[in-house]
């Protein structure tokens, strides 16, 4: 089964933090994609840009709305995500407990 | 017959079910059958029980669920495999595996709110109606439906599993099916505004789903020490409370009221764990109990404060704190009563018994004019009738 594990955080904390504390971060996540290598269980993975360099279009009536940043005003967003292959919800958070900073897990909809 | 389908419900339902929800991986469409199955089971024991009735039940519950899979023309592979090896020979000649552990950890499981565990639970492990659990947590129907019914599809769309957690996740989640029982015991114990009675249901479930889980985790220390301590506040239950509603201490309660033989077994629980020190919060909390439910005693205090000291250590609370310094002061004195109780004050400042545990160890150092002023305090955060009567007789007592 598929889940989706979304990255949210304060960009401005990973901005300000040292190269250090950058470097431990990138440790978290190389080691969360042996794991997942070593499963055979990654499927897809990025790092998003900052939220400031965000566009959001609003479809609807038949017209489209385009206005710069992100779909809603928060302290926290979406940086990143891993898209995975778990047995089921504890494998997944397995994965999820390995990486820093607040992950949501949502399963993905089979069609 | 009647009592003969409700003794089998109360019996089996929890581990038919436990076992219907592991094979065919899905909770919702096992309960459906099984509650289908009892349904037919009324009808079908008119005449006579089975001599074996959870077989009876568990091959009409699975032919039930096979039935509903037909008809929504998605017999997958899954299911069909769910069934080789389990067969009417397995469950007549060997008796029913116990899976109840799982389904408790699967209904406990903490991707789950907190009351949609407890409302789970009681459904799925104790066996209880959705119309009984609205009716003992005071919510509408509707809303206790609706709350099972959110927390089954979370289960199965995000696949929330039947099984044991991994070791190093074991110890954790073990806690939280503890937390849940116990949850569902202190809802029943401790009485709610404006209900005037305690929900003692609540508390012979929450005792029933202790018992269930000592049984599928016997190992378990904590588990044993659960139980005792529910056993021990529940052999209370019909001295604790007084004419009005009101709850009374210990020293107030009719001791031949207490259920002696269910202090004995909770002892009994006890002195079984063995070991060296205690097992945790509950155990501690057991060992109070215990040592207040002696009854050709009282309490040795020194006793008590020593186990308080202990419980902080471990769970950190000004709640625990407070009790912990009503017993030093029974050991020791008020004034050692009265230092303990200064750091939690700012923090309990709003909470009426932290007033009148501090104006009757006042009152016991001399202090008459603060002390009545702490009474007075507890008095005007009281909101509970019977508890303000108590308090109004206080002061007039000490004038």
């Amino acid at each position: 089964m598929k889940y989706m594990l979304l990255l949210i955080g304060d960009e401005s904390v990973w901005i300000n933090s040292a190269d250090e504390e950058k470097r431990a971060i990138f440790a978290m996540h190389e080691k969360l994609g042996e794991e997942l290598a070593k499963k055979n269980a990654f499927l897809a993975g990025e790092e998003l840009d900052h939220s400031s360099t965000a566009t959001t279009v609003r479809n609807e009536g038949g017209k489209s709305l385009v206005t710069d940043g992100p779909y809603a005003e928060v302290a926290e967003h979406l940086g990143g995500f891993y898209l995975i292959e778990a047995d089921d919800l504890d494998e997944a958070l397995r994965y999820a407990k390995m990486l820093p900073g607040t992950v949501e897990v949502r399963p993905v909809v089979e069609h | 017959m009647q009592e003969a389908l409700a003794a089998a419900y109360r019996e089996h339902w929890a581990r038919l079910l436990a076992l219907l929800t592991k094979r065919f991986g899905d909770i919702d469409l096992a309960e459906e059958a099984l509650q289908e199955a009892f349904a037919a089971a009324s009808r079908a024991w008119m005449e006579e029980r089975p001599a074996n009735a959870a077989g009876w039940l568990m091959i009409t519950a699975r032919r039930k669920a096979l039935d509903k899979l037909r008809r929504q023309a998605a017999l997958s592979r899954r299911h069909r495999f769910a069934w080789m090896g389990a067969d009417v020979g397995e469950v007549e000649e060997e008796g029913l595996p116990d899976e109840r552990l799982g389904l408790l950890f699967m209904c406990c499981h903490p991707a789950l709110s907190r009351e949609a565990q407890v409302a789970l639970t009681l459904r799925a492990v104790a066996g209880i109606s959705t119309e009984a659990i609205a009716g003992l947590f005071l919510v509408p129907v509707p809303t206790m439906a609706a709350r099972l019914t959110r927390a089954k599809n979370k289960i199965r769309a995000a696949r929330i599993p039947f099984r044991e957690p991994q070791a190093d996740e074991l110890a954790e989640r073990m806690a939280g099916v503890m937390a849940v029982i116990y949850l569902i015991f202190t809802e029943g114990y401790v009485p709610r505004e404006g209900v005037a009675v305690t929900r003692a249901e609540l508390c012979e479930e929450a005792v029933r789903l202790g018992r269930a889980l000592c049984e599928v985790a016997p190992a378990n220390k904590e588990a044993r020490a659960l139980l005792a301590l529910m056993l021990l506040q529940n052999a209370r239950r019909d001295a604790r409370l007084g004419a009005d509603g009101e709850v009374l201490t210990l020293d107030q309660q009719d001791r031949s009221l207490w259920r002696h033989d269910e202090i004995a077994e909770a002892v009994t629980l006890l002195e079984g764990i063995g070991g060296k020190g205690f097992a945790g919060a509950y155990h501690l909390q057991a060992a109070i109990a215990a040592e207040h439910s002696r009854p050709w005693r009282p309490a040795d205090w020194q006793v008590v404060a020593q186990l308080y000291a202990l419980l902080e250590a471990v769970q950190p609370s000004p709640f625990v704190r407070l009790s912990r310094a009503v017993a030093v002061m029974e050991a020791f004195g008020p004034e050692r009563g009265l230092e303990l109780l200064a750091d939690v004050e700012e923090q309990l400042a709003g909470h009426g018994p932290m007033h009148l545990a501090r104006g009757e160890m006042l009152l016991r150092a001399g202090q008459s004019e603060a002390g009545r002023a702490a009474i007075g305090r507890a008095l005007e955060l009281s909101r509970k009738v019977a508890e303000r009567r108590y308090l109004e007789a206080r002061l007039r007592e000490i004038g």
